[in-house]
């Protein structure tokens, strides 16, 4: 029977709902015990949140003063000597876990399967590759560490109900000191998390300049709404990089998207395939985005977003 | 400083792959293959500081068929100073990528490894982080910015959160977001002056690694399909549609 460790991802002494999303595949993957591993510097506020996640059977807690940031060399060598006993580790594929999960793997001497979307079995697994445009499966030897990644944008967040016990882990290992925390500038913001929201806002290149995004945040106020932009808009200056959306930017999985302004690459489209409904509006009609909008609204931004606000009421 | 480079090469990113009806793989064949785009600009990269007088030499490492020497050469053509080929018929994992690599700074000593993120065929985004826990030196992914001086690189990533800056101590690994730069575009005399640069040619097989895969890939589909929707022809039309669905 399967053994599964669970890393934990926390900023700010708060559980990233992204762990919740790789709970819910380690569940699929019908195991023993589903185990949360915490390391911070002060890891009770995070595993008591951890604790409440359905499924999980234990939260093991490794408190360092090294482990106040997400440093994969530091946390790396702490991770491979706690997954001792466990037949597999997974990490949301998030950049936390992005960074994080191959430097493990690599110690535990083997490779990880990236982004799983679907769990065909204990050592069966669905993912992406080609920026989505091909699904493949994957067959793990059954003699070796299963190390992933869980493609958040697939798994539902597991419910809080629970009630897992914490213990308190003493791991012996090492840790170097050739890596080192400057500094994090974070954007700040009340709307909701793009990763969470069930709805998202997105502009583009179209929306044309970092004063005319104001017009999005706005809209996207209006409906309550997180914001996201294409990575044109990004590369240009309209919006800091966090708000990507995309293969190279975030995966995204809102129950209702408007892509705003942006044309519709495959990249693009990569990070809103499982969106539930996708809203286009874009005064070019031929725009690819059309191809595959739920909705399509042909007109120019400017005068269609006041409009729309307007018909809200 | 020597800078090592992974130059990988891979289905151009403007190919709308195509999975074959049997499941068996994706079309290949006629298809344009290109530098992989975070690799471009790991390049870039080391280019920039070979020019900045932070590294002497820049070589490009490409581990992979037999006819890779015309992708190789377009590094050079960049502005590499020489290639390595590791040549094998076989894909490569990530984890045997990193192992070869490893050997490969073995022999080069290098100061800096710059990888891309990810290579955009098979989206692993795992050789650089592995090639650093191998190797047991620091690792910057993700990076857009770079910053080399006293024996340090301070490098801003792009994480979900926002940018996080942090320090590495050298000899690092440093893996490429798209916004770390510009490639610069491969001019003419320099594709003539690249015919003169050496390329190493080494088998996979001599290196003495343990290239065993044991994760193996059993079929490929296409993905779902998202359908054409309904055009609306204002925003009332759009407000009303959204209300039905519970949407608004
Ligand atoms: C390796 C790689 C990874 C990438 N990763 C990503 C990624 O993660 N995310 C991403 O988004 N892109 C990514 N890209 C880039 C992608 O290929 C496209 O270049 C990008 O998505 C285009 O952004 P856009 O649609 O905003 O801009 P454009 O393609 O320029 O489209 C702008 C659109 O706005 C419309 N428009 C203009 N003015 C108005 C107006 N007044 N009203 C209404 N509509 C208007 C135009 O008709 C046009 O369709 C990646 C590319 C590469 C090579
Ligand atoms: N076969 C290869 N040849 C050269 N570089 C490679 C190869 N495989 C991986 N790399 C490097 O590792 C990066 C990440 O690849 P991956 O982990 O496969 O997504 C690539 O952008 C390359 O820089």
């Amino acid at each position: 029977m399967s053994k599964i460790l669970v890393i934990a991802e926390h900023l700010d002494g708060k559980l990233n709902g992204a762990t919740a999303r790789a709970v819910s595949a380690a569940v699929a993957t019908k195991p023993e015990s589903i185990d949360v591993i915490v390391l911070s510097d002060a890891p009770d506020a995070v595993a008591a949140e951890a604790a409440k996640i359905d499924g999980v059977s234990k939260v093991l807690t490794v408190a360092r003063a090294e482990n106040a940031h997400t440093l994969a060399a530091i946390l790396a060598p702490q991770i491979a000597k706690a997954a001792v006993g466990y037949s597999h580790v997974f990490a949301p594929s998030t950049t936390f876990g992005k960074d994080l999960a191959p430097r493990v793997a690599a110690l535990l001497g083997v490779s990880q399967v990236s982004d799983v979307m679907s769990v065909e079995g204990a050592h069966s697994f669905k993912r992406p590759i080609y920026a989505g445009n091909a699904i493949v499966t994957v067959e793990v030897d059954a003699a070796s560490t299963v190390v992933a990644t869980i493609r958040t944008a697939s798994w539902p967040a597991a419910a809080s109900n629970g009630s897992a016990p914490v213990e308190a882990l003493t791991v012996d290992a090492t840790l170097p000191s050739h890596t080192r925390f400057v500094n994090l500038q974070q954007g700040k913001s009340d709307r909701p998390d793009l990763q969470g929201a069930s709805k998202v806002v997105s502009g583009g290149r179209g929306v044309g300049s970092k004063e005319n995004f104001e017009i999005i945040y706005k809209f996207a106020d209006k409906i309550g709404a997180g914001v996201g932009a294409s990575r044109a808009a990004v590369d240009a200056g309209y919006c800091p990089n966090e708000m990507q959306v995309g293969q190279t930017g975030k995966i995204i999985a809102p129950e209702l998207y408007m892509a705003i302004g942006i044309s519709g690459a495959i990249q693009h489209l990569t990070g809103i395939k499982d969106a539930g409904t996708i809203v286009a509006i874009n005064k070019d009609g031929e725009a690819p985005i059309f191809e595959i909008a739920d909705i399509g609204l042909v007109g120019d931004l400017f005068k269609i977003l006041p409009e729309l606000e307007a018909a809200i009421g | 400083m020597k800078i090592l480079v992974g130059y990988k090469r891979v289905v151009d990113y403007n190919v709308r792959i195509q999975v074959k009806p049997d499941g068996t793989g994706v079309v290949t064949d006629g298809v344009k293959l290109s530098a992989n785009p975070f690799d471009d600009i790991a390049l870039e990269e080391a280019l920039r500081l070979r020019e900045k007088g932070v590294a002497e030499e820049v070589i490009v490492v490409g581990i992979g068929p037999a006819d890779l020497t015309a992708h190789l050469r377009n590094g050079l053509a960049m502005g590499a100073n020489r290639a390595i080929h590791v040549q094998t018929a076989d894909a490569v994992s990530p984890l045997t990528a990193a192992r070869t690599f490893l050997k490969l700074i073995e022999k080069e000593q290098p100061g800096l490894v710059i990888l891309g993120k990810q290579a955009i065929d098979d989206d692993a985004n795992q050789t650089g982080q592995m090639l650093a826990a191998l190797w047991d030196r620091p690792q910057a992914t993700f990076a857009s910015k770079v910053e080399i001086a006293d024996g340090k690189a301070t490098v801003t990533r792009e994480v979900d959160a926002g940018l996080e800056t942090i320090e590495a101590d050298l000899p690092a690994v440093i893996t490429t977001d798209l916004r770390l730069n510009e490639p610069r575009f491969i001019k003419l005399p320099d594709i003539m002056k690249a015919k003169a640069k050496p390329i190493d040619v080494i088998e996979l097989g001599s290196l003495g690694i343990d290239a065993a895969d044991h994760i193996k890939t059993t079929h490929y589909a296409a993905p779902a399909k998202r359908t054409k929707g309904v055009m609306v022809k204002d925003a009332a039309e759009l407000v009303a549609a959204l209300k039905q669905k519970g949407l608004l």
